[in-house]
């Protein structure tokens, strides 16, 4: 497997990071590197073997569903780096031509 | 008035008979961080409300009124554990003014008992890294050798306990962040079973790795800490229903005569990355607990060198994930610049987030994305359930198993600079993260270098309780 510059532009775009061209030759060094090192995992083949998805043996473990207000509306939005006393603000997404 | 702290009911007992009060003790941990300031461990101090806490109690005990367990108890916290009102930045600039909005389950459980919280502490950003190089807001220095890395993610903890700035820290372990400071600091630290400790208000790096545990100078102070924020919890459904013992009156009567039955791989002691001295301690410690009637046997391992890749796709699969969060919208950094929304998102990240979280992100959206999803996620997955099985079936015939906690002592800051080598650090510490099962680092050796070093031990899952009593056992006569 080799990761190649197209291969990187993919993934920061899915990632949603910026590198700049030093960065990028950075990166695709470094998981290039990662790579190799995790396709040492091919070596043990897994037929038959189902995937360890869920940590904890106990299953169906039931509760009440009960609505709970834990956060206030104020509370939700005082971390925000940028809102008004309701929403929190991005640039406008739908722009007039 | 000078203290000298030895153990927490000692200190319990100390301030029932008035020898000194929970204000005294608190004084004398605030002048400690003070004189230490330069290893970099708090980046923040709570001492009012450790003042505050610490009156309070005094008062109870004056006035004859019930007190809890931890009373008198000085912890510190990793900084990816919240407390109500104060900061939580897992040491990213992403999270710097992010104040958080309630308790962790844990720093509950610890207020419920009387503990005071003297202060958050430095660690490797998001808990990625195994040096505390990779924080945001500098290094942290071993307390032995300043010119040593203290180990990490939870590296700020480990010297805290180490450098006697708090009694006892908690810190989060996903493939060693516990245990490998800990062998780096001389002290005790223990991750315990998956599904044990309540994540709810912990900052996530790996969801299906993640627990919170405690560092500590004894066994009996681990249980007792353990035992507090351990246990069932509404707001976190990976946590288990099975009850949670008294570890600490457990084995504070245990007796010595009960024999164990250990496993090690020889191929793990033997492995040519393990330090000549930490090969030699841990083989002299298996022969003194043969020597003693203990059974330790040989036993064959052969996914010693999948397991680090193993760890690395699905903790970076689950990272990338769990900081998708992280946007710049609802909190956190944001670049103010960018008039786009796309560029809102990118920039806040790429600005806020620092090189290694960004190469762990980048790896697990490469493992997660269509096209390799099966080849390495799915693939990964599944050889974690052939380890687990291989784990569990050594488990069904011994007690316990020895590794090295570590291949070597605390190297240098600056010294390795190659992430796949860093990542080696961590070779004999994930296998219990891989499969969920406890494991503890015990401050037993001194390298002829200077540096400490630990034997690590994994038990049985949810038996912690034999976890802590033989670590009691080894720190009594090893």
């Amino acid at each position: 497997m080799k990761v190649d510059k197209q291969l990187v532009d993919k993934l920061a775009n899915l990632s949603k990071l910026n590198f700049t061209e030093s960065e990028e030759q950075e990166i695709i060094k470094d998981l290039n590197k990662m790579v190799d090192f995790v396709d040492k995992l091919k070596e043990i083949p897994v037929d038959g073997v189902e995937p360890l998805i869920y940590m904890i043996d106990e299953t169906n473990v039931m509760r009440e569903d009960e609505v709970k207000m834990e956060i206030t509306k104020e509370e939700a939005l005082k971390n925000a780096p940028l809102a008004d006393s309701d929403y929190f603000k991005v640039p406008k997404v739908l722009k007039k031509k | 008035m000078s203290f000298e702290f030895s153990s927490i009911l000692q200190m319990q007992e100390d301030v029932r008979l008035g020898k000194i009060s929970c204000r005294d003790i608190v004084s004398h941990y605030i002048a400690v961080i003070e004189t230490k300031k330069h290893l970099n461990v708090f980046l923040e101090v709570f001492a009012e409300e450790a003042f505050q806490k610490a009156e309070a109690t005094d008062n109870k005990i004056k006035s004859s009124e019930k007190t809890g367990k931890l009373f008198g108890c000085v912890v510190a916290l990793k900084d990816v554990i919240s407390i109500k009102g104060k900061n939580v930045t897992a040491s990213s600039q992403i999270l710097k003014n992010f104040t958080s909005l309630y308790n962790a389950t844990v720093v509950e459980r610890l207020l419920a008992e009387d503990a005071i919280i003297i202060g958050r502490t430095n660690c490797d950003e998001f808990a990625m890294g195994s040096s505390n190089e990779n924080s945001s807001f500098g290094n942290v220095l071993n307390d032995l050798d300043n010119t040593k890395v203290p180990g990490g993610s939870s590296g700020g903890s480990a010297v805290a306990v180490q450098a006697g700035m708090c009694m006892v820290s908690l810190g989060t372990d996903t493939g060693g962040s516990i245990r490998q400071p800990a062998s780096f600091c001389g002290v005790i630290g223990m991750k315990p079973t998956y599904g044990r400790v309540s994540r709810y208000g912990v900052i996530a790096y790996a969801s299906s790795f993640d627990q919170v545990g405690p560092f500590a100078k004894t066994a009996d102070d681990a249980a007792l800490i353990l035992e507090v924020i351990a246990g069932k919890d509404e707001h976190d459904a990976t946590t288990s229903i099975l009850p949670v013992e008294e570890y600490s009156k457990e084995i504070r009567n245990q007796k010595s005569a009960i024999k164990y039955k250990f496993a090690y791989y020889p191929q793990a002691i033997g492995h040519e990355k393990v330090d000549p001295e930490i090969r030699e301690a841990i083989y002299n410690t298996i022969e003194k607990l043969k020597a003693d009637g203990h059974s330790v046997e040989a036993k064959d391992f052969k996914y010693l060198d999948y397991l680090v890749p193993v760890y690395y796709v699905l903790t970076t699969a689950e990272a990338s994930s769990n900081l998708s969060r992280y946007a710049g919208i609802h909190y956190g950094y944001r670049d103010k610049g960018a008039t786009e929304m796309e560029d809102v998102i990118r920039n806040s990240r790429s600005k806020g987030f620092g090189k290694e979280v960004q190469r762990r992100i980048m790896l697990g959206t490469f493992v997660l994305s269509s096209g390799y999803y099966d080849a390495y996620y799915t693939h990964a997955q599944k050889v974690r359930q052939i380890i687990r099985n291989e784990t569990e079936n050594i488990l069904s015939q011994y007690d316990y198993i020895i590794l090295p906690t570590t291949p070597t002592t605390a190297f240098g800051i600056g010294q390795i600079k190659d992430p796949i080598e860093m990542y080696l650090a961590d070779i004999f510490t994930v296998q219990a993260p891989i499969t969920g099962n406890p494991a503890i680092s015990v401050p037993l050796f001194r390298h002829s270098n200077g540096m400490p070093f630990g034997l690590q031990i994994i038990g049985k899952r949810y038996k912690e309780k034999e976890l802590l009593s033989v670590t009691k056992l080894l720190q009594q006569g090893y």
